[in-house]
């Protein structure tokens, strides 16, 4: 099983906050990692350090045996990125937006192709300021997975989609994850990260409460319970 | 093994995305082509303030140089202020592109819109009636790039510190002013005392001055070139420092 994120005693604050505090976990090739915990838990402090969007205060982050921060351009083709705010440009139409992204590859995905598997065909006309938010999700993801990425990040991506779309995203996220890629996805529901998930890591307050393949940490009951009991514990401590 | 675009693939496909939108966009078309072809028109047949030469001679080069300063410093301030706050820039951030294919990217894109505007322009005041000196194409090529980089390091350096409402209100507001009073389309000689002197030494005013310059008798105007690359070297070292990717 090989590394394909891996973080130790990870810190970052922000003033006096502890955003991430001494974290350390690992994600790997071939396996769909599943980050949950509490809003302010530091998931997204986290992902945006392993996006090279942040620079961490001490510890290691390491994506493909790789400082994020600063990293090449060919570290950064390896490494897809859906990010929580979208970052789509409110003025451009999907299919542009796409065909540019691909651009910046070398040997990108068609990108028919997949704007037809995420249903983005049915708005190719519309500009990214008149999309649903589920229609920008679609959109997002799509950008994270048109560099054929070896990893890929994806903050909440079913956040806001109906039941039909996140199917798709589902079966879309398997099927990298059989190609051999390494999926790292924040989400807060108990029910995507059971279905999707080989591994799981819940945070909270910045630290690791529970982390393992999905099977060792419910043990046999329900990650809600497991969930509930690890971060209201952190909670009191 | 996903692999990235070359370079010079990347910078260009930016280039082609950034001149798309800009092109697509209606409201920045008529802040960067036909107010300077309006003050064009209006610097030409105003009977004031007395200009020194023909006034198409004198108003001609300084609408160029307020073309540049539409499209380098107000469109690519607005423009940039909303990608932050959109989280454009962090979503080109983490693809091959980068930061500094974004901005190799963007340079390129505000050079090409900016040819097309001069060169209407150009056509207009011609035109009007306008003599340029021919061999002064190449010290106005020298001011153009120098003046673009100018004024996208301040467009910079106010998308990447301030909020994307605040930027908009402010770039719009400092065009206007520096239309106005910079030394711009009525050089800082047609001011009075020593308000010339200060406004001379604006950027605005190095680059009309380096316009005129160049368009009145084909030369190099030195002390107009110094002061343009401080500006640029002081404004392009404080984006540098001050930008902030997200908001």
């Amino acid at each position: 099983m090989s590394e394909a994120v891996r973080v130790r005693e990870l810190s970052k604050r922000f003033g006096s906050v502890r955003a991430v505090d001494a974290m350390s976990w690992s994600a790997h090739l071939g396996r769909v990692t599943a980050v949950l915990g509490p809003n302010g838990a530091g998931k997204t402090t986290t992902m945006e350090i392993l996006e090279g969007l942040q620079r961490p205060d001490a510890g290691v982050a390491e994506v493909l045996g790789v400082d994020p921060w600063d990293a090449s351009p060919e570290h950064r083709a390896r490494v897809g990125v859906m990010l929580q705010d979208g970052g789509l440009p409110n003025g451009a139409k999907p299919i542009r937006l796409l065909r540019h992204l691909a651009a910046l590859y070398a040997d990108p995905l068609d990108v028919t192709e997949l704007a037809h598997r995420l249903g983005i065909d049915a708005f190719a006309g519309t500009t990214v300021r008149r999309l649903s938010g589920g229609q920008r999700q679609r959109v997002a993801l799509a950008a994270a997975l048109v560099g054929d990425p070896d990893v890929l990040f994806l903050d909440e991506p079913t956040a806001g989609l109906d039941p039909h779309a996140r199917l798709d995203v589902w079966s879309l996220v398997r099927e990298w994850r059989d190609r051999g890629a390494a999926v790292v996805v924040t989400t807060h529901s108990f029910e995507e990260a059971e279905r999707l998930a080989d591994d799981v890591v819940v945070i909270a307050h910045g630290r690791v409460a529970a982390e393992g393949s999905l099977a060792e940490v419910v043990g046999g009951g329900r990650l809600e319970d497991v969930y509930f009991a690890v971060t209201t514990k952190e909670q009191t401590r | 093994m996903s692999a990235p675009a070359t370079p010079t693939r990347r910078v260009l496909a930016q280039a082609r995305f950034d001149t798309g939108t800009l092109l697509r966009n209606g409201e920045q078309l008529i802040v960067s082509m036909v107010l300077p072809a309006l003050a064009l028109v209006a610097g030409v047949f105003a009977p004031f303030p007395e200009l020194a030469g023909r006034r198409v001679d004198v108003v001609t080069p300084g609408v160029l140089a307020l073309a540049v300063l539409s499209t380098a410093f107000t469109g690519q301030a607005i423009s940039t202020g909303f990608d932050r706050r959109y989280g454009v820039l962090r979503l080109l951030g983490v693809t091959p592109l980068g930061r500094s294919g974004l901005l190799s990217g963007r340079v390129l894109a505000v050079l090409v819109v900016e040819a097309i505007q001069l060169v209407v322009l150009m056509a207009l005041g011609l035109a009007l009636g306008w003599h340029p000196s021919a061999i002064g194409v190449l010290p106005f090529v020298l001011f153009w790039l120098l003046g673009t980089a100018c004024f996208v390091a301040l467009a910079m350096l106010f998308a990447g510190t301030m909020r994307a409402e605040a930027t908009l209100a402010l770039a719009n507001l400092v065009w206007v002013l520096l239309l106005g009073l910079g030394g711009v389309v009525l050089p800082a000689t047609s001011f009075p005392g020593p308000w010339s002197t200060v406004i001379s030494f604006l950027p605005t005013a190095a680059l009309g001055d380096g316009f005129r310059a160049a368009f009145e008798h084909g030369g190099v105007d030195l002390r107009a070139l110094l002061v343009l690359a401080g500006w640029t070297l002081v404004l392009g070292a404080l984006a540098r420092r001050l930008f902030r990717w997200s908001d």
